[in-house]
């Protein structure tokens, strides 16, 4: 039995102009120690997706299909069994946790308090519990009475992390953990992630856009683009050979310093990340999609196996033609691809071909 | 808007570096006169040359953006001169302004360098109003945002930030710099902020002003990768000073100092060095330690590699000079590069 094992989930948030689908229809299985990367955009329901696997979603937020986390569904458990699951089963640490710390409190009593709240230990168990924690992710014991002001940003993500583990869990879900830290600390909280999945066996879910990291890290990548899964298989044949043409945007978007093709050459993907409100049809990824052809804005899209442990969901997969996905013509550097606009409403100016047509715009609020 | 354009990229740079900085100090004292001072920027020479990107990297904490902002005449440098086309640059908001009008600054957080209560005309037009720019301002406005990739510009005219995404928020923030006709662009960290697939597109829209434009790009980045996309040139920056520079080629692929050696091999694609993770605290620069500042972290240094080129006792003890901002490739090093080795002296290079 995988540890967790998501079957066709749906997530939509409520607003007011009608429900907004985060996530949809996603399938995923994390095997017991297995590192699993999840890579996109803003807005592609990534981060929606950690929340969902703990039941962190804000009220109103309606769900279908279903989250096993050891075969059972986190999404229909009782709230005195899902305390048990969270921290002791599974566990989180959210994109910029390190300012989630309470700054008027020492680390250690914050963790310590992680750990009394699940287990009835006395209070020098809890200590030396803390201490053994702390060294776990690389800080030595002494700093548990540091408040997190003393800390740096990534001695305070080891915190973060040090109280993820504070029970023990199985499966670690790491959201943009490095995101908002230096590149060296980044390569630091990276190494200690790795470390603690040989160690421990703890299974993890990494989740960032930066598809880099997810190759040097983890074993398997899934790529999510606006509430799906376009792509998953094997960590290096994705970034390495992409089978979706995004996952290869993706992958060109972060250079390969060295590599003559990427020298004064920024790789770059036209168009912004879809609005979830109002989605492209067929293929949600038409309309920035170099590769496109006839059938993709009418396309019943799904993921078509892609080579050995791979899928992927894009027609040239489907037709077998997955090298169409590298035949785009080179783009000449800083000619202005064009500029997609959302569904904004910008045509409130003047319409037309973009040259003067005079009408001052009505101008507010300057002096 | 194209009368006043000085040569295109590739011209010879015979007119001499469109910046330069002279042995630039910043230093922050400590609140009321107590504590340690904070050497921000410890003294740092660099010449941009006209049509010319120089990518400035280095972590957090390294003086990068107190450089930058010294650059701009946001913060008054302790000792040591910014050069604007040979000439320093004035004290006091007077003396500055013409000098802000050439060298604009693009901001790393578009959504919070944007009004959201202002239209995209309004953003573009107001540093026009500001330096009472003749001409039409629509036009001007307009040509702005066309060369800012924004088309047909008159559809975003009376957009809000909040309809925009990221992407064509920082290219209104160009935009309004572009309006002024500036000579130089200083962006901060100018794609950080951005979806990974738009990153792409700006950097893209970067490396054609130089093109079209003949601008100059000083920019401020932690990413090696976008130096090795836009950059001309490249100084890695640590502690205060420059400890490498060279063309962008040259350093990335044959990294002389220990500490751009270090940074480049965490970058997750760079598979040729062995990975070095540095450990010890991040540095202070309230406590910038004797000899080579970057000794006590050195990895050359604690693996012997120094003591068996008869070169630590320099490292820990002897100032390393300081680099010139000249084109060849040269490394703050007394290890690796032979001229800091020979000459010892206070500065090097040319």
């Amino acid at each position: 039995m995988a540890l967790l094992e998501v079957r066709d989930l749906t997530v939509s948030y409520p607003a007011r102009a009608g429900a907004v689908p985060a996530v949809r229809g996603v399938d995923l299985t994390l095997d017991a120690g297995e590192t699993l990367g999840l890579a996109g955009e803003s807005g592609c329901g990534k981060s929606t997706m950690a929340a969902a696997v703990l039941r962190l979603l804000p009220p109103g937020t309606r769900t279908s299909g279903s989250v096993l986390l050891e075969g059972e569904d986190v999404l229909t458990m009782r709230p005195g069994r899902l305390r048990a699951v969270r921290w002791t089963e599974a566990a989180v640490v959210f994109q910029g946790a390190m300012h989630a710390l309470n700054p008027v409190r020492r680390v250690g009593d914050q963790i310590t308090e992680a750990i009394q709240l699940h287990d009835k230990v006395s209070d020098g168990q809890a200590a030396t519990r803390v201490g053994e924690l702390l060294e776990q992710v690389g800080l030595p014991a002494r700093r548990a009475p540091s408040y997190p002001h003393e800390l740096s940003g990534g001695q305070r993500q080891r915190v973060m992390i040090a109280m993820a583990l504070a029970c023990s869990p199985r499966l670690l879900i790491a959201d943009e953990p490095t995101t908002a830290l230096d590149v060296m600390v980044q390569a630091q909280v990276l190494a200690l992630l790795e470390e603690l999945g040989r160690e421990l066996g703890l299974a993890l879910l990494l989740i960032t856009h930066d598809l880099s990291v997810l190759a040097s890290t983890c074993e398997r990548i899934a790529v999510m683009y606006a509430g799906r899964i376009v792509e998953q298989g094997p960590a290096d044949k994705v970034f390495e050979a992409p089978a979706h043409p995004y996952t290869r945007a993706l992958a060109e978007a972060f250079p390969t310093i060295g590599d003559p093709a990427s020298r004064r050459n920024p790789h770059g993907l036209g168009g912004d990340p879809p609005d979830p409100r109002d989605l492209p049809s067929g293929c949600e990824f038409h309309p920035r999609c170099p590769v496109s052809i006839a059938e993709c804005p009418t396309l019943d899209v799904r993921l078509w196996p892609a080579g050995p442990d791979r899928a992927a969901a894009c027609v040239h997969v489907r037709d077998g033609r997955p090298e169409l996905v590298y035949q785009v013509p080179p783009r000449p550097v800083g000619e202005d691809a064009p500029v997609h606009q959302r569904a904004v409403p910008l045509d409130r100016g003047p319409e037309g071909s973009g040259e003067p047509q005079g009408g001052a715009p009505v101008r507010r609020g300057m002096p | 808007m194209t009368a006043t354009r000085p040569a295109p990229a590739g011209a010879p740079a015979a007119q001499g570096p469109i910046l330069e900085v002279r042995d630039l100090h910043v230093h922050f004292g400590a609140r009321r006169g107590r504590g340690p001072t904070a050497r921000a920027v410890d003294g740092v020479d660099l010449q941009v040359q006209p049509g010319e990107i120089l990518a400035l990297a280095g972590e957090s904490g390294c003086g990068k953006t107190s450089l930058a902002r010294a650059i701009l005449g946001l913060v008054e440098p302790t000792s040591g001169q910014v050069l604007f086309r040979g000439k320093p640059i004035g004290r006091g908001t007077a003396a500055l302004k013409p000098y802000r009008r050439e060298v604009q600054l693009v901001l790393q957080d578009p959504t919070g360098a944007l009004n959201p209560r202002q239209s995209v005309y309004e953003s573009v037009a107001e540093g026009l109003r500001i330096h009472g720019v003749k001409g039409d301002e629509e036009t001007l406005v307009a040509e702005a945002l066309a060369r800012s990739g924004l088309r047909p510009p008159r559809r975003f005219f009376l957009a809000y930030p909040h309809e925009l995404s990221g992407g064509q928020r920082q290219r209104v923030v160009i935009a309004g710099a572009l309006a002024l006709e500036p000579a130089m662009l200083v962006a901060d960290e100018p794609v950080s902020s951005l979806d990974a697939s738009v990153r792409g597109e700006i950097l893209a829209l970067l490396l054609g002003l130089v093109r079209d434009l003949g601008l100059s790009i000083l920019v401020v980045t932690h990413d090696l990768g976008l130096a090795w996309n836009i950059a001309d040139r490249l100084a890695v920056m640590y502690l205060g000073r420059i400890v490498e520079q060279g063309p962008t080629e040259t350093v990335l692929a044959d990294p002389r100092h220990p500490y751009t050696r270090a940074l480049l091999s965490v970058v997750p694609e760079v598979h040729h060095l062995d990975t070095q993770i540095l450990t010890g605290e991040p540095p202070d620069p309230t406590r910038v330690p004797g000899g080579c500042r970057f000794h006590p972290r050195c990895p050359a240094l604690a693996s012997g590699a120094a003591a068996q080129a008869g070169v630590d006792d320099r490292c820990r003890n002897e100032p390393v000079p300081i680099l010139r901002g000249v084109a060849e490739h040269h490394a703050a090093c007394f290890l690796t590069d032979e001229s800091v080795k020979k000459e010892g002296g206070s500065r090097v290079g040319r």
